[in-house]
């Protein structure tokens, strides 16, 4: 039993004066990765059907590699953000809450690092 | 709370079919959500059969012909009959709206009427609408201002007048916030729709001296954030306002503030 009001149950602790830097984060990749995306997917389907020297000689070119690195980082963050909203959305008490946003964060990261680790191995021979 | 299922006593059951009139010929079914909170029962639909000769035009006008002449314990709330006072909110046909502003000819078929979604309901088609108030309150809907009251009023050009068209009509029905799956499954903490359309009604009137402080309130990942644009509010809104128009406006400001 509670005799807290109702103004003080909407008031709660406040607000966390915090937001919107994570939304404008999810929009800017968002806008980053239309052009990301197409530069990524063009030389990726170039060299598809190759054998590993020809995608390696793809990602040597300095451009390549770095869009393809620009890609994986900008698409972890973007999933990050977006993921982060869902679990915000659906996923109530905070225990659950902050286990499944560490577990969204070093699955992006994993994600991220992954991708920019896979470019820097094949441009670098290998 | 997500909650995909009703809970078990809250699962609707058959109710009672009540009789048709006798010698009409133009009759139509209104299917009606009854719950009792004395009777100890789960909720259920009763089936009331109208005369539609010689009834009103509105959804409301049936209810009240069902409440005078078929059923006196259908409970509902009802005010103005015209859209002003807000009070007859409920789902018709799937869609949250205005009873009184709402014609049963605009429904093909049997007439549902639930009422408001996802909301703690008093008794039949009355939703308990407390938190939503008390969040409409938080946002402090009045004027802020720190310069000294002037002798006369507070001015205010026409233009500036005119930014509030589109806001200052609404009559917090709770149609819009009801509508949004936002506020379905974080309704204690999100604002809603309808709370946010009033919050940047008076940060952009020209006249308010705490849009700062109003924003620095609403800041948070929640209260106004949990907003995806889904805008079932603006489709549902009975008075044809965007309250995700508005809410897009203060994530604007947000933006700007920092830039």
């Amino acid at each position: 039993m509670s005799f807290q009001t109702d103004r003080q149950r909407v008031s709660g602790l406040g607000s966390a004066k915090d937001g919107t830097h994570e939304w404008i984060g999810h929009r800017i990749s968002a806008i980053a990765l239309v052009p990301l995306v197409i530069l990524f997917v063009v030389p990726l389907a170039l060299s598809l059907g190759g054998d590993f020297e020809d995608v390696r000689h793809v990602y040597a070119h300095p451009f390549n590699a770095i869009v393809g690195i620009l890609f994986f980082i900008t698409v972890s963050l973007h999933l990050k953000h977006g993921l982060q909203e869902v679990i915000v959305d659906y996923i109530h008490g905070k225990k659950k809450l902050v286990l499944a946003l560490l577990a969204n964060t070093a699955f992006s990261a994993i994600l991220g690092v992954t991708g920019v680790f896979s470019i820097a191995k094949i441009a670098f021979g290998g | 709370m997500v909650e995909l299922s009703l809970p078990k006593n809250s699962r609707m059951k058959v109710g009672k079919i009540w009789p048709k009139p006798e010698g009409a010929t133009n009759v139509r079914a209104f299917k009606i959500y009854r719950y009792d909170p004395d009777a100890g029962e789960n909720p259920r639909i009763d089936t009331y059969y109208v005369d539609l000769d010689d009834c009103g035009p509105m959804v409301l006008d049936a209810l009240i012909k069902i409440k005078t002449e078929i059923d006196p314990t259908l409970t509902f709330r009802r005010s103005c009959r015209e859209g002003i006072c807000g009070s007859c909110a409920m789902n018709i046909d799937g869609i949250n709206t205005l009873a009184c502003l709402y014609g049963w000819d605009e429904v093909s078929g049997d007439v549902k009427i639930y009422p408001l979604p996802h909301m703690p309901v008093v008794k039949d088609l009355i939703p308990d609408l407390t938190h939503f108030y008390a969040q409409h309150a938080s946002i402090m809907p009045w004027l802020e201002t720190k310069t000294n009251r002037p002798a006369k009023e507070w001015r205010q050009s026409i233009e500036d007048r005119k930014k509030l068209d589109g806001l200052y009509e609404c009559v917090m029905c709770a149609s819009c916030s009801t509508s949004c799956p936002s506020y379905w499954w974080n309704g204690d903490r999100y604002l809603g729709p309808a709370a946010l359309l009033h919050a940047y009604r008076w940060i952009i009137d020209s006249r308010d001296e705490a849009a700062g402080e109003r924003l620095d309130d609403l800041e948070d990942p929640f209260k106004l954030y949990r907003c995806h644009t889904i805008m079932n509010c603006t489709r549902s809104c009975p008075k044809g306002l965007n309250p995700a128009k508005a809410i897009a406006e203060l994530k604007k400001m947000m933006v700007e503030r920092k830039l």
